[in-house]
C-alpha cells in the first residue's frame, strides 16, 4: 500500500500522470525517431555505415555536419517540385473534401435526433473494412470496364476530365491525377465529415432564427452566420484531411500514376530503391517542416486571435 | 385603451395544432392598439410563446389570421416582415461585434453604409452601449447583452417588436431596473410591443393590459390592475399574485350584494352576480385586503361592514417589507394574510400559537363562478 502511494508520490498527481503518458508516447515514438532521422540526414556514409556527427578524437571534439543533402534538395527541382505537388493534391482532396462533406455534416446535424447516431454510425462504417482493401477496390471500380468507369462514360462525363487534363485519354481512370484524387477523397472523407458535424451539431438555431427576423434570406443566413459559426470545425477538417494528404504513400502508390509525383513515393524510392538513407532522411526531414512550420505559425495566430478576444 | 383606437395588430381566431392531440393554440382572437405594451402572460406550456412565434412569422397558423395594419401576416415572408423580435436569452451572433450585431439587419436591408452607421450610432446611444461597440458578445454582461438584442431588435425601425422573456436570464435585481429602463426605451422610439412572459412582476410592470393563457387560451385580458383586482376565474386570481380561495354555495343574490355560504363564515360581498342561489362558487380575498388583529373588530358579526374569522396563527413569514401569517381557520383551513410592517418594531407582535382576528372589507373579495 505505502509502496503504492509513494509510486503516485513520484509521478506527482494523477493529472500529470494522465496528461504525461500520451507526451512519453510520443517523445518515445516521434520525437526520438526523428531526431534519428535527422541525425541521419546529416550523416557522412562510409561504406554502408554512418558516421558519427559527434567524434572526440586526441581530446578534440569534432561536429561534422553535412549539408550537401540538403543543398541538393534545393538544387534539383525534382524535390521542390514533388513538395509542390504532394502539396497541391492534398489541398484538392481537402477541398473537395470540404465541398462533399460541408452539406453531409450540415445536413446529418439538422436530422431528426433519433437518426443522427444511425447517420454517424454509417460514416464511420468504411473504418471496419481495412483501408488497403477499400483502395484496392477502387482500382477495380476505376479500370476498363469498372462500375464506376463505365457510369462516367455514360454520363459522358469523360470529356470534362480530359479535357481538365485530369485523366490521360478517354476511358483511362485509372493512374491518373483523377484516380488519386478519388482515392483520397474516398479515404479522407469521414475525418472531415466528424468534426464538421461535432460543430454543427451543436450549433444555436436559433441564431437562424434571428438572422432569418433580421430580414436575411435562407442563403444569406447560412454564409453570415452558419459559416462563420463552424470555422473551427472547417479548419480542424481541413487539418485532420490536409497534413496525413501530403505525406500519403499508399494511395498514390496504388491509384496514382507517372504523373502524379508525391513525396511518400519519393521517400520510399530512395530509401528502398536507391538506399540513400541520408537523402531520404533529408526528404522525411523537409517535409515535417514543411507541415509543422506553417501550421505552428497558424496555431500561434490562432491563440494570439483568441487572447485579443478575451 | 380607450376603444376608439383604431386596431393594430388583429389576431383573429388563430389556432395553432402541432398534431399529437394537444393544441397549442386553441381559438384565440385579440386586438392589439398602436403604441401599446401588451403582455401574453402564463404558465410553461400555456401556448404564449407559439403564439408569439406565429406573430414573428417563425410558425403559420393552422387557421385563423394574423393582421398587421390590415395586412395578412400569412403572406409576408418572414424576412420581409415589418416585425422584429428579441429573443429569450438573445441569440446574438457570438462572431460578430457589438456594432456588427446590430448592423445585421440594416446590412440585409441594401441600406447605405453611411445611413448603417449614422444609425447603428444612433441605437448604440439609445441604449448607452457607445464603448462597448467594438466588443463580442460573451464580453458584455447579462444586462449589456440585453441591450444590444434591444438595440438589435429596434435598429430597422420595426412597427411591432416581439419581445421573448425579455429580462428572464437576468437577476432579480438587475430585472427591476431593467424593467422600467426598458419600459423607457420602449415609449422613446414608440413602438407597440408584444411580450411573452412567465413573470407576472414583469408582465404587470412592463404592460399596458395583460393576456393571461392557458392551455392555449386566453383567459383574461385587461389592465393588470383590473387583472389582479377584478380576476374572472379561479386560475387567473390563483395566478396572478397570492390568493385566498375560498368555495362555498351562493346563498343570496341582490343587485348590490350577494353573501356566500362558506365552511367557516358567511361571507357579505359587495357586489352581485349574476347566479341563482344554491350554486358552487368561490370567493377571492388578497393576503395584503385583510387586517389582522388581536382584539375582535368592533360591529357585528353578520355585520354589512366587513368580514372577519377568528383563528390561531400557523406559520409566519418575515419577508422585510412585510410579513404574511397562515391563520388556521376552525375548520382548518389556512387564510394567508400579510401585514406591512410599518413600524420598526411592533408591541405585542402576533406570533406562533396566538389567536388572532382577521377582517376584511367588502369591497375587497370578489365572487368566482369558474
Amino acid at each position: 500500500m505505502n509502496r503504492v502511494r509513494r509510486l503516485f508520490a513520484w509521478f506527482g498527481r494523477g493529472r500529470t500522470t494522465v496528461i504525461g503518458i500520451p507526451y512519453v508516447w510520443v517523445l518515445a515514438f516521434f520525437l526520438f525517431p526523428f531526431l534519428i532521422v535527422l541525425k541521419i540526414s546529416v550523416s557522412e556514409v562510409e561504406g554502408v555505415v554512418f558516421k558519427d556527427v559527434l567524434t572526440l578524437k586526441d581530446g578534440l571534439l569534432q561536429l561534422t555536419v553535412k549539408l550537401s543533402n540538403y543543398v541538393f534538395i534545393t538544387q534539383d527541382d525534382l524535390y521542390f517540385k514533388t513538395y509542390l505537388s504532394s502539396i497541391k493534391y492534398a489541398a484538392v482532396t481537402t477541398l473537395l473534401c470540404l465541398a462533399i462533406g460541408y452539406p453531409f455534416a450540415y445536413f446529418m446535424a439538422r436530422a431528426r435526433a433519433t437518426i443522427q447516431p444511425a447517420l454517424l454510425m454509417l460514416v464511420m462504417l468504411p473504418f471496419w473494412t481495412s483501408f488497403l482493401l477499400r483502395v484496392y477496390a477502387w482500382k477495380g471500380l476505376l479500370s476498363e470496364h469498372g462500375w464506376v468507369a463505365d457510369l462516367l462514360n455514360m454520363l459522358g462525363i469523360d470529356y470534362m476530365l480530359v479535357a481538365a487534363g485530369v485523366i490521360p485519354a478517354m476511358g483511362k481512370y485509372m493512374n491518373s491525377p483523377f484516380s488519386l484524387v478519388i482515392g483520397m477523397v474516398y479515404t479522407y472523407l469521414p475525418f472531415m465529415i466528424l468534426p464538421l458535424y461535432g460543430n454543427l451539431a451543436k450549433m444555436d438555431l436559433r441564431l437562424l432564427e434571428a438572422a432569418s427576423d433580421l430580414g436575411a434570406t435562407p442563403w444569406v443566413a447560412f454564409w453570415k452566420v452558419t459559416v462563420p459559426l463552424s470555422k473551427a470545425g472547417i479548419i480542424a477538417g481541413s487539418m485532420l484531411v490536409l497534413i496525413p494528404c501530403v505525406g500519403e504513400f499508399v494511395i498514390p502508390e496504388l491509384l496514382g500514376g507517372p504523373q502524379t509525383l508525391m513525396i511518400g513515393r519519393v521517400l520510399w524510392d530512395e530509401f528502398f530503391s536507391n538506399n540513400d538513407w541520408p537523402m531520404a532522411s533529408t526528404v522525411a526531414v523537409v517535409m515535417i517542416l514543411l507541415i509543422i512550420v506553417p501550421l505552428a505559425i497558424f496555431n500561434r495566430y490562432q491563440a494570439q486571435a483568441q487572447e485579443m478576444r478575451r | 385603451m380607450s376603444a376608439t383606437a383604431p386596431v393594430f395588430l388583429q389576431i383573429d381566431d388563430v389556432v395553432k395544432d402541432f398534431g399529437g392531440g394537444a393544441v397549442a393554440v386553441s381559438h384565440v382572437s385579440l386586438d392589439i392598439v398602436k403604441g401599446e405594451i401588451f403582455a401574453l402572460l402564463g404558465p410553461s406550456g400555456c401556448g404564449k410563446t407559439t403564439l408569439l412565434r406565429m406573430l414573428a412569422g417563425f410558425e403559420t397558423p393552422t387557421s385563423g389570421r394574423i393582421l398587421l395594419n390590415g395586412q395578412d401576416l400569412a403572406k409576408m415572408p418572414p424576412y420581409d416582415c415589418p416585425i422584429n423580435m428579441m429573443f429569450q436569452s438573445y441569440a446574438l451572433f457570438p462572431h460578430l461585434t457589438v456594432w456588427e450585431n446590430i448592423a445585421f439587419g440594416l446590412k440585409r436591408e441594401g441600406m447605405a453604409k453611411d445611413k448603417i452607421v449614422e444609425r447603428v450610432d444612433a441605437m448604440l446611444k439609445l441604449v448607452q452601449l457607445g464603448k462597448f461597440a467594438k466588443r463580442k458578445p460573451h464580453q458584455l454582461s447579462g444586462g449589456q447583452q440585453q441591450r444590444v438584442a434591444l438595440a438589435r431588435s429596434l435598429a430597422k425601425r420595426p412597427q411591432l417588436l416581439l419581445l421573448d422573456e425579455p429580462l428572464g436570464a437576468l437577476d432579480k435585481k438587475l430585472r427591476e431596473e431593467t424593467q422600467i429602463e426598458l419600459v423607457n426605451i420602449i415609449e422613446e422610439v414608440d413602438v407597440t410591443c408584444v411580450m411573452v412572459t412567465h413573470d407576472q412582476e414583469e408582465a404587470m410592470t412592463m404592460a399596458t393590459r395583460i393576456a393571461v393563457m392557458s392551455e392555449g387560451r386566453v383567459l383574461q385580458v385587461g389592465a393588470p390592475s383590473d387583472i389582479y383586482e377584478t380576476p374572472a376565474t379561479r386560475f387567473v386570481a390563483d395566478f396572478i399574485g397570492n390568493v385566498n380561495l375560498m368555495d362555498g354555495t351562493l346563498a343570496e343574490d341582490e343587485a348590490d350584494h350577494c353573501v356566500v355560504d362558506c365552511q367557516d363564515l358567511k361571507h357579505y360581498v359587495g357586489h352581485g352576480i349574476t347566479g341563482t342561489a344554491g350554486m358552487p362558487v368561490s370567493v377571492a380575498v388578497r393576503p395584503e385586503k385583510i387586517h389582522l388583529s388581536r382584539a375582535a373588530p368592533a360591529g357585528d358579526d353578520d355585520g354589512p361592514d366587513f368580514n372577519r374569522a377568528r383563528g390561531v396563527v400557523k406559520n409566519m413569514a418575515y419577508f422585510g417589507s412585510f410579513t404574511v401569517y397562515h391563520l388556521e381557520l376552525p375548520s382548518g383551513r389556512i387564510l394567508k394574510v400579510s401585514q406591512n410592517n410599518t413600524q420598526r418594531h411592533r408591541e405585542h407582535e402576533l406570533t406562533w400559537g396566538d389567536e388572532a382576528w382577521a377582517h376584511w372589507s367588502r369591497q375587497s373579495q370578489v365572487v368566482l363562478t369558474q
